[in-house]
């Protein structure tokens, strides 16, 4: 019988820092950190070298000042003698209705135009697949200038709707105006008791959710299933539109209607603003739609006939055995998409759009001179837009995807 | 006896089938008319493609090449495309403001770009990679010019260096890691001291040298090619020391990365344009300017590197893990299993998402016009303030994006074919 005997006491050798794989990893991360923080202060002491070359101090107390420049597309008020901060507040603004009303259009179409692709039919699936690729090959800088151009060249001037033979029309019942200073939409107006109608609205939204959760639980507890669709659509219209004529129909709409040379009243959308939201919309509706092929393909073809073996219809094996699946693939990349989207929005530049980097980026930093504060709160807004978003897909990835091990 | 039953001898041939499913009519059948909606589809495409072809047919077919500007366009056939605007500033579009006598230089540049991808692109020509490692001081000497010897010195220099680390390795030293650090030592030994006097040596011995060309002078698609083939060449590694970083269980490491990754997704490109063209002047002692070119391709190249990077991340992901436990049961050390089992199976299969990089990078090269440099996009606002080709458009966007298209396309087929070429699940 052998007795175990003990492994030879090692004495600590520096040369071990190195070689040891004990020891290595832990050497080698003080060694970066040393080098990282050597680096950081060489930039900041740089810094502030440079600022006391310039006679300049860090301070955001500009934001308080008096701006003294008009931005004329806002969505709250604004004007000349706001502060800077209000402007920067108005082009946060304007950058959001871009990244959001863009997102919107992107996906109906990314959606349309993923699933068409996929269309047995010859002709429908080269015509999507040649949208596709000739959106994602130009750069999105010419799509925006190009569809700015097709906006404002292509399109009659305000003058041209009037007389008694006018060249151009009014479109959908004399309503909408296409001109090339922007489009004019019916605005709508709230007279009294309209806010009678939203609590209404508001409600049967409510009601139609109610009802859907108990056509649900009616499904699961007695296996029959009502027609929750059109139920949720009527309960959501009709009270509304009954109260609608029952208070005298309190909302109306306000026309543009041409005066002297430009069009009065109605919503006014500026071309740079279309322009910037189309050609976002439809550059990155192209990849959206790449990512729903994708995402629709990567169900493997079992799934849907064991589905069909179980006696499913079409339509439901589409929405309840391909699409829950799809989805748990299509959402990240897609939610990844509408942040490409909000942060190409910074091109606006291009077009004249007023957004966060046109304020804040842009005049106030020329007019202060204060580049370095500016651009913090600039990359500070858009950091926080998107840590924001991809912590919810980092929530999204947890809380669905299948756990392996 | 009559015959009570008839009884075939012969097999009779198989008829053909009916018309309508095979042939061309089958195929429309089957493609195209299967069903009432998608006739209806197949019709709605048709319609569209006609009345676009309709339109786009006779203004590309008439156009005019040959006038002296647009107003003498519209006075001939006001409907038809004015490509006179091409020929007059093709040149521009493709060089910019580079001196006209030395248009060879960038030509030449171009050339050799191609001949130095074959060998990365197609295994067969592997044997040329010689060239592919020559070509970025080529480019960079054959571009901006001055002393052929500055740029070759770089060259000497490193190749000295890595000499002297395999001579330490075989005859001296087994640690590798004190033979790396004396190298480097001795290369900047070499760069510090030795350089500058052997290169003025080298340029009274033998003076080869090209005029000097500033970089403001850069332009056009020329710029967009050095901005993105620059990028592209050195966000690759980059990015994928960024991915191991990020999985790498060192945590200062991995928080560096991880930082470093996110605050750069985070941000848009021109906001980081815009550090690089206002703000690194801050970030630098003070009394340092260097080149706009170099600071565009830098940011440029960080800003790929970490889409780059995420990329791998995925691809990184993607793996089983007993790869990676399986290449530690054979004893493999932790670079050896990532450069011959791990590596070369999540680049497999991240190669859409890598080419997707390189193509966003290539078409973000844009966005260099909003910092006023001279790209394709900056140089069209450029010649339309130009009185004679005032309110021009199509003529020049369809061009500048039929370019970058067949750059971005060809981008995107190659990927195709490497994959299928990898596929090793047939």
């Amino acid at each position: 019988m052998s007795s175990p005997t003990l492994p030879p006491s090692e004495s600590f050798k520096f040369s071990m820092l190195l070689s040891d794989t004990r020891y290595r990893g832990m050497s080698l991360q003080v060694i970066t950190f040393i080098i990282f923080m050597a680096v950081f202060f060489w930039l900041v002491d740089n810094t502030i070298k440079n600022l006391a070359l310039l006679d300049k101090d860090v301070s955001f107390n500009f934001l308080w000042l008096r701006a003294g420049y008009d931005i004329n597309q806002r969505l709250i008020p604004y004007t000349s003698d706001s502060t800077h901060g209000m402007a920067a507040l108005v082009g946060i603004l304007n950058t959001l209705l871009v990244a959001f009303v863009g997102c919107i259009i992107a996906t109906v179409l990314g959606l349309f135009v993923g699933i068409l692709r996929l269309s047995k039919n010859w002709i429908v699936a080269k015509l999507m697949s040649a949208y596709i690729e000739g959106f994602r090959n130009v750069p999105v800088l010419l799509w925006i200038v190009m569809v700015f151009a097709l906006l404002t060249e292509f399109t009659p001037a305000p003058r041209a709707f009037k007389g008694a033979e006018p060249e151009a029309t009014m479109l959908f019942f004399e309503s909408v105006a296409i001109t090339n200073r922007g489009t004019y939409f019916p605005a709508p107006v709230l007279a009294e008791g309209a806010y009678w109608l939203l609590l209404c609205f508001g409600l049967s939204i409510v009601a139609s959710i109610y009802f859907i959760r108990y056509a649900n639980k009616q499904k699961k507890d007695t296996g029959k299933s009502l027609p929750k669709f059109w139920i949720s659509v009527a309960v959501i219209i009709f009270p509304t539109l009954i109260l609608f004529f029952a208070m005298g129909q309190p909302v109306s709409l306000e026309y543009p209607y041409l005066k002297g040379f430009n069009f009065k009243d109605g919503i006014h959308l500026r071309n740079s603003f279309l322009a910037l939201t189309l050609a976002l919309a439809f550059y990155t509706s192209a990849f959206i739609a790449e990512i729903v092929r994708a995402g629709i393909m990567a169900v493997s073809k079992g799934q849907s006939e064991a589905a069909a073996s179980l006696g499913l219809r079409p339509n439901k094996i589409m929405s309840l055995i391909i699409l829950p699946q799809a989805l748990r693939i299509i959402v990240p990349p897609l939610i990844s998409n509408y942040l490409n989207l909000t942060k190409n929005s910074s091109l606006a530049i291009a077009v004249g759009y007023m957004d966060v980097r046109g304020t804040l980026g842009g005049i106030t930093l020329n007019q202060t001179g204060r580049e370095l504060e500016s651009m913090l709160l600039l990359m500070g807004f858009y950091l926080a837009v998107s840590l924001s978003i991809s912590s919810f897909i980092n929530y999204f990835n947890r809380s669905f995807q299948i756990v392996v091990r | 006896m009559t015959k009570i039953a008839f009884v075939r001898k012969k097999e009779i041939p198989p008829s053909a089938p009916p018309i309508t499913e095979v042939g061309l009519i089958g195929w429309f059948r089957q493609n195209l008319f299967s069903s009432w909606l998608n006739s209806i589809l197949t019709v709605l495409s048709v319609y569209f493609i006609v009345i676009i072809l309709w339109d786009f047919i006779p203004w590309a077919y008439g156009g005019h090449w040959n006038t002296k500007s647009l107003r003498e366009c519209l006075d001939l056939d006001p409907d038809v495309a004015c490509f006179s605007v091409l020929t007059a500033r093709w040149k521009q579009l493709l060089f910019g403001l580079y001196p006209a006598e030395e248009y060879w230089r960038p030509t030449l540049t171009f050339i050799f770009l191609l001949l130095a991808i074959v060998p990365i692109l197609f295994p067969k020509f592997f044997r040329f990679f010689w060239f592919s490692i020559i070509y970025p001081g080529l480019a960079v000497w054959l571009l901006w010019g001055g002393s052929f010897w500055s740029i070759s010195i770089v060259y000497i220099g490193l190749t000295l260096g890595a000499l002297f680390f395999l001579t330490l390795i075989r005859q001296y030293l087994k640690n590798y890691i004190i033979a790396a650090v004396l190298a480097f030592l001795f290369t900047t030994v070499f760069f510090l001291f030795i350089s500058n006097p052997l290169v003025g040596l080298l340029n009274v011995i033998l003076p080869i040298s090209l005029p000097f060309v500033e970089s403001l002078k850069m332009g056009g698609f020329t710029l967009s090619l050095i901005v993105g083939v620059t990028g592209i060449v050195a966000s690759f590694p980059i990015g994928i020391l960024l991915a191991l970083g990020r999985q790498s269980n060192l945590p200062v490491i991995k928080m560096i990365c991880v930082g470093f990754i996110e605050f750069i997704r985070g941000v848009p490109l021109i906001t980081l344009l815009f550090v690089a063209s206002v703000l690194l002047n801050y970030f630098l002692p003070p009394g340092t300017n260097f080149d706009i070119v170099l600071r565009v391709v830098i940011m440029v190249t960080l800003f790929s590197a970490a889409y780059m990077a995420e990329v791998i991340r995925g691809g990184l992901a993607g793996l089983p893990l007993g790869q990676h436990e399986a290449s530690a049961s054979l004893g493999l050390t932790y670079w050896q299993s990532q450069r011959l089992i791990i590596m070369p199976q999540a680049l497999k299969i991240s190669i859409p998402g890598i080419v997707n990089t390189f193509i966003g990078l290539f078409k973000d090269t844009t966005l260099v016009s909003i910092i006023s440099l001279r790209d394709p996009v900056g140089l069209a606002s450029t010649i339309r303030a130009d009185q004679k080709w005032n309110g021009i458009y199509w003529e020049l966007y369809v061009a500048i994006g039929l370019m970058f298209f067949i750059f971005c396309w060809g981008m995107s087929q190659y990927s195709q074919y490497l994959e299928r070429k990898l596929k090793t699940d047939k």
